[in-house]
């Protein structure tokens, strides 16, 4: 791990990272087979390394203790830091792409956790290809949230395959899930937005939760405001398009 | 594999890079193209089929006879190598696919085509319905594909039907498609080490989303998926084999491995030549019905290995290793019959590079399989001559295309198919010097010529 001292990149009187000197392209290629270790199933998930004051040991078995929360493309790590707080007895965990993003959020949550003790414990942050990989970090049912902010919107046609919010992909977010979990997802690119939604309606496993539920949650809110992509919308006036559906057990 | 060319693009420096990179696209493709001989056992052992390249070999048990395949829609059978081939819905139809994306169903009473089905991609792996009335196959996109085939009788015309995606696996080759004994299940395994256990729906047209399970834990590419019947669960045992040498046993509801078996360390004690000790990828596996074996082949074994599984204790093991002597025999393809009781085998590829012969195929059989108690003296397993095996010279005639083989096609062959599918499968390691090489020559680029 960085030491704060010597690094440049570590702002001193926060602890925190300085985001110029992470800053990484929008894009990264789904389809590339980057270097990055991959757990064999989702019991190599070592809970001790993302989480190391809630699991002592990674020999210590704490099954009743696992990842509830993923959020897939986390970026700068805006939606999972507000997250943290407001849930702070649930492990989440970011998934994301660019190499130089997941360090950035690394820092963060380093810093975070330092400057203040006892919270930000319950968050951390992977890089990896959420898109092939999702069924060897969780379990059948895991998941009671996953969130798919701004996503990449992948504008060709030969390209809408990329896309991370997809019929066939749909089928594995299900799986991670569990009965009753929910999905978010939201953009401020109206065909993207149309997309996700028609894949989400015409999927057998997932329904769309109704005005006054979402209204209830406190999570909905969070989807336009905390994240980096969110306040530039916000700052530019753009429009969001959200989709906010649960996973349901399949109609026999 | 990979060192010897990622010196060469660093060191030569008289060729161009764009000569070197393109060298070796088109050696890989050449590579690739090497398809290994398949061969596939009727279930009460009516016929038997062999594809080696383009060419689909089927000999007619019954009648003792070989067939001639009837296909309406143009040219015998398929234009490019057969990548896949399957009896199905309990013997009534046979379906072959591969890279001429197109996907046959035959009727094995006629043995006419009576579907045609187009892919847009070259097709891996096929499967079909134990009511016959669903084929998958899959492509090398990782997409599973269903077409729906009405109740026919075999006078109607060919039918041209449809295909839609079913399910898929991210940017993954698939490399075996399979459904359990009861059909509850569509198994689908990928290079990318993973095997899916998905709920096969009423309506697959619709597509198939509900996944039952991941069986996670094979540390290489998961090449062949089998298998094991059992009363006591009508899903059945899965058992499968992948690059990573171990053949692994499988509870398809909750995903859990039940037990491994690691075949490449066993088959080392045999080889003389250990140097080439790190390829014994699982080519195939068979289940032997009737007793309590699975044949595998592996790359560089001359013979077959047989495993034993004891499924009170859920657990495999190696029962013996069945030599082939006298010969050069690798096994590229196994099949077997539910009630026949021998295991075949076939060795060969299509579209080897340095010979005149553009494809070889050699039938092999194994008899002597014995449901027994531990304590009698079992019979064992011997490797048939030719005379011995059903169908004889004639079969082997139609299946091999002649009698007598050169041995050096058989080990040109074994070795075509051992580099083929690591090129294929075995995803390239690339230092950080390569991989800023492999940006810079991307073509998406405009080029500045």
């Amino acid at each position: 791990m960085l030491e704060n001292k010597a690094s440049p990149t570590i702002n001193k009187s926060t602890g925190l990272p300085r985001k110029r000197f992470y800053r990484a392209r929008a894009h990264s290629n789904p389809l590339s087979d980057s270097h990055f270790p991959v757990p064999l199933s989702p019991s190599h998930v070592d809970c001790s390394l993302h989480y190391p004051q809630l699991f002592l040991s990674s020999d210590q078995i704490d099954s009743s203790r696992k990842i509830q929360f993923a959020d897939i493309g986390c970026g700068f790590g805006g939606l999972l830091i507000s997250l943290s707080t407001l849930f702070p007895e649930t492990l989440m965990i970011g998934m994301e792409l660019r190499d130089k993003v997941t360090e950035y959020v690394k820092e963060r949550i380093s810093g975070l956790r330092v400057a203040n003790p006892g919270q930000y414990q319950n968050v951390s942050v992977v890089r990896t290809n959420s898109m092939k990989y999702i069924p060897n970090y969780f379990e059948k049912g895991q998941l009671s949230k996953m969130f798919f902010l701004f996503p990449d919107p992948h504008f060709k046609e030969k390209n809408h395959r990329r896309r991370v919010i997809s019929p066939h992909l749909l089928d594995e977010y299900a799986y991670a899930l569990q009965v009753g979990g929910i999905i978010y997802t939201i953009t401020d690119v109206e065909e993207l937005g149309e997309w996700m939604k028609s894949c989400l309606e015409n999927h057998p496993m997932f329904e769309a939760l109704l005005e006054n539920e979402l209204e209830a949650d406190p999570v909905v809110k969070l989807l336009s405001t905390a994240t980096e992509e969110g306040q530039k919308v916000a700052r530019n006036g753009g429009q969001n398009f959200r989709a906010v559906y649960r996973r349901i057990a399949p109609a026999s | 594999m990979e060192d010897p060319r990622v010196e060469e693009c660093e060191h030569d420096s008289n060729k161009t890079e764009e000569d070197t990179q393109m060298e070796e696209g088109e050696q890989n493709n050449k590579d690739m193209e090497v398809s290994p001989a398949l061969i596939s056992v009727h279930p009460t052992q009516n016929s038997v089929a062999v594809a080696v390249g383009s060419d689909l070999r089927v000999f007619n048990l019954l009648e003792d006879c070989a067939v001639t395949l009837v296909d309406e829609s143009g040219g015998t059978s398929h234009n490019d190598s057969i990548r896949g081939i399957k009896y199905g819905a309990n013997g009534k139809l046979f379906v072959s696919a591969g890279d001429d994306k197109l996907v046959k169903v035959w009727s094995t009473e006629s043995w006419r085509c009576i579907s045609t089905v187009c892919s847009e991609k070259r097709v891996s792996a096929v499967a079909v319905s134990h009511d016959g009335l669903h084929v998958c196959f899959a492509d090398k996109f990782g997409v599973v594909w269903v077409v729906d085939l009405p109740g026919f009788d075999g006078t109607e015309g060919p039918l041209n039907k449809k295909a839609v995606p079913m399910l898929a696996h991210y940017c993954s080759i698939i490399t075996s498609l399979e459904f359990s004994p009861d059909g509850q299940f569509i198994i689908s395994a990928d290079r990318d080490f993973k095997i899916r256990v998905t709920v096969f729906p009423k309506k697959p047209l619709d597509g198939a989303h509900e996944i039952e399970s991941f069986c996670l834990g094979h540390t290489e590419f998961v090449s062949c998926l089998a298998f094991i019947c059992s009363p006591d669960c009508s899903q059945g045992i899965l058992v499968s084999g992948g690059g990573d040498s171990s053949v692994r046993m499988w509870d398809i509801i909750s995903g859990s491995l039940l037990d491994t078996c690691e075949v490449g360390a066993k088959t080392g004690q045999l080889e003389s030549d250990a140097s080439e000790g790190n390829f014994s990828t699982v080519t195939d596996i068979c289940t032997i019905p009737n007793c309590t074996l699975i044949a595998a082949a592996i790359q560089s074994l001359q013979g077959i290995m047989l495993l034993s599984y004891d499924l009170p204790s859920q657990t495999l093991s190696v029962a013996k290793v069945v030599s082939i002597v006298g010969e050069i025999f690798i096994p590229t393809s196994l099949g077997s019959s539910i009630s026949g009781g021998l295991l075949w085998m076939v060795t060969g590829a299509s579209k080897l590079r340095s010979f005149d012969l553009s494809s070889l195929s050699r039938v092999k059989v194994i008899s002597g399989f014995t449901k027994s108690s531990p304590d009698s003296s079992e019979q064992e397993p011997v490797v048939l001559a030719d005379s011995e095996i059903p169908g004889g010279t004639k079969l082997l005639e139609k299946l091999q295309g002649s009698i007598s083989i050169d041995e050096r096609l058989s080990l040109a062959a074994a070795d075509a198919v051992k580099t083929a599918m690591c090129n294929l499968l075995i995803k390239k390691q690339y230092t950080v010097e390569k991989r800023e090489f492999r940006k810079r020559t991307r073509n998406d680029k405009k080029s500045k010529q």
